[in-house]
């Protein structure tokens, strides 16, 4: 399923920021995934206020060393693996 | 070499074993724990703070029936002020929607309903009892409420067939996940097994219509399923492996690494009230016995899969091969496989009802 860049991503109802010790967690029914820098910023940003363009954009400014094209590759594919975890929903 | 993994990230609560249903595949072991025996409140709050210092992420309060207990409020606050992810494992009863409001604002992360069929008629046949229209009003609740919701279908001979049925109740609720759980058989389930298998074909329809369910609902509804591993070629990797990441609490507060491991003769299972936590995790003859790769038997011993599946169930091991360390039978390259095939063999090709005479779960005292 294609994201489109200005939908609005937001924790799916039961999806919460967590910790584990010092290590921050994205915790959903029966799973948890580790947040690391990248995708802390990203998870931190699916508020349902930022659009995803506006999620790339602010990335690629965060990481200005990385090349931009890989940043926003990069954040598509771990939007749609967590969409596939049903851990977001889109809004318009 | 320390044998002691990490640390559990699943603690599963058995609450209580008290339940108003009687399913004839229930996981509860078949000598139920009675309410006099049931840890209190305070004892259940120490467990999911020492959890939580453990490194534990998620609690599964369960049962029996978890809102059998009257303190299940308090229950799930202790268990989210812990900073444990709350997962309630329910058949959505006794259950109205005052009640189910204090506890999504005690902190219930995630409400996981179970469903024994999606018609009335063969949920009574299943659970003994009534409840199928409770379980679509409680998801009529649900829709207006800000939660996870899993719809658990527990799938065996007798409901195999309705899995479009289950699947449009899945979709017409506000469900994100959806499990298609094919009975296991030990305890109870392995009492009423020759009723419950499905047959060679209803599995392969299955197994095609759950993954067509998955293509089809990605991104809506996460769909997550278990075979009946009579049918696999390779065991499932039972509880994550042994002692490797689930701990499981009974309601008297004996610790076990699986549902059923009491059915193992020998384990010797310490209890929370007498121990920390952490010491039986880490250092308990019961948790101890099976983890790694010391105790295996060929053909695990020297099979590329060991780390992948640790050699499948120790419970089925004993309950077929009669030897808790051997290969789980279901495996293909085990010796004892011809058990499972002569089981299989003797599942009646056709779909038909066959003579009702399960043995029901009763209610412990």
């Amino acid at each position: 399923m294609a994201i489109d860049p200005n939908s609005k991503p937001q924790l799916a109802p039961g999806v919460r920021l967590g910790e584990n010790g010092s290590q921050r967690v994205l915790l959903m029914p029966e799973r948890a995934l580790r947040l690391n820098g990248p995708s802390l910023e990203i998870v931190s940003r699916c508020d349902g206020r930022h659009t995803v363009a506006q999620i790339i954009a602010e990335l690629q400014k965060l990481y200005s060393k990385a090349e931009p094209h890989k940043v926003e590759t990069d954040i598509l594919g771990y939007l749609e693996l967590l969409q596939k975890d049903r851990a977001l929903d889109f809004t318009a | 070499m320390s044998l002691t993994e990490a640390n559990p990230l699943a603690l599963i609560c058995e609450l209580t074993h008290r339940c108003p249903l009687h399913c004839v595949y229930c996981s509860n072991p078949q000598e139920l724990a009675a309410r006099s025996s049931e840890l209190p409140t305070g004892d259940w709050a120490s467990v999911f703070r020492q959890a939580a210092g453990l490194g534990v992420l998620q609690a599964d309060l369960t049962g029996g029936e978890p809102l059998a207990r009257t303190d299940i409020v308090d229950l799930v606050r202790a268990a989210r002020n812990s900073g444990l992810y709350v997962n309630l494992i329910t058949s959505g009863l006794p259950l109205d929607e005052t009640r189910l409001d204090t506890l999504l604002n005690a902190g219930l992360d995630h409400f996981q309903l179970s469903f024994q069929s999606s018609n009335e008629q063969i949920a009574e046949q299943i659970s003994g009892t009534k409840t199928h229209g409770q379980k679509l009003k409680v998801l009529e609740w649900l829709k207006s409420r800000r939660v996870a919701v899993t719809l658990n279908f527990v799938l065996h001979r007798r409901n195999l067939h309705q899995m479009d049925e289950m699947l449009a109740i899945a979709e017409s609720s506000s469900a994100t996940r959806i499990e298609f759980a094919n009975v296991q058989y030990y305890g109870w389930a392995f009492s009423n097994r020759d009723q419950l298998l499905p047959t060679r074909s209803q599995f392969d329809e299955f197994l095609i219509k759950v993954k067509t369910a998955e293509e089809r609902l990605r991104g809506k509804i996460r769909v997550e399923y278990v075979v009946p591993d009579y049918y696999a070629k390779y065991p499932k990797p039972c509880m994550g492996g042994w002692g490797r990441k689930v701990m499981l609490i009974t309601p008297n507060g004996d610790a076990l690494p699986c549902h059923a491991a009491a059915v193992i003769p020998g384990l010797r299972f310490e209890n929370i009230k007498e121990k920390p936590l952490r010491a039986i995790w880490e250092a308990s003859d019961a948790f101890q016995k099976f983890r790694g790769q010391a105790w295996m038997t060929e053909p695990c011993k020297s099979c590329d899969r060991r780390t992948r599946d640790f050699g499948g169930c120790r419970c089925q091991a004993l309950l077929l091969a009669g030897d808790p360390a051997a290969t789980d039978p279901v495996c293909s390259l085990s010796p004892s496989r011809s058990i499972v095939d002569s089981v299989i063999r003797a599942v009646p090709a056709s779909e038909a009802p066959i003579k009702i005479d399960f043995v029901y779960r009763p209610n412990p005292a």
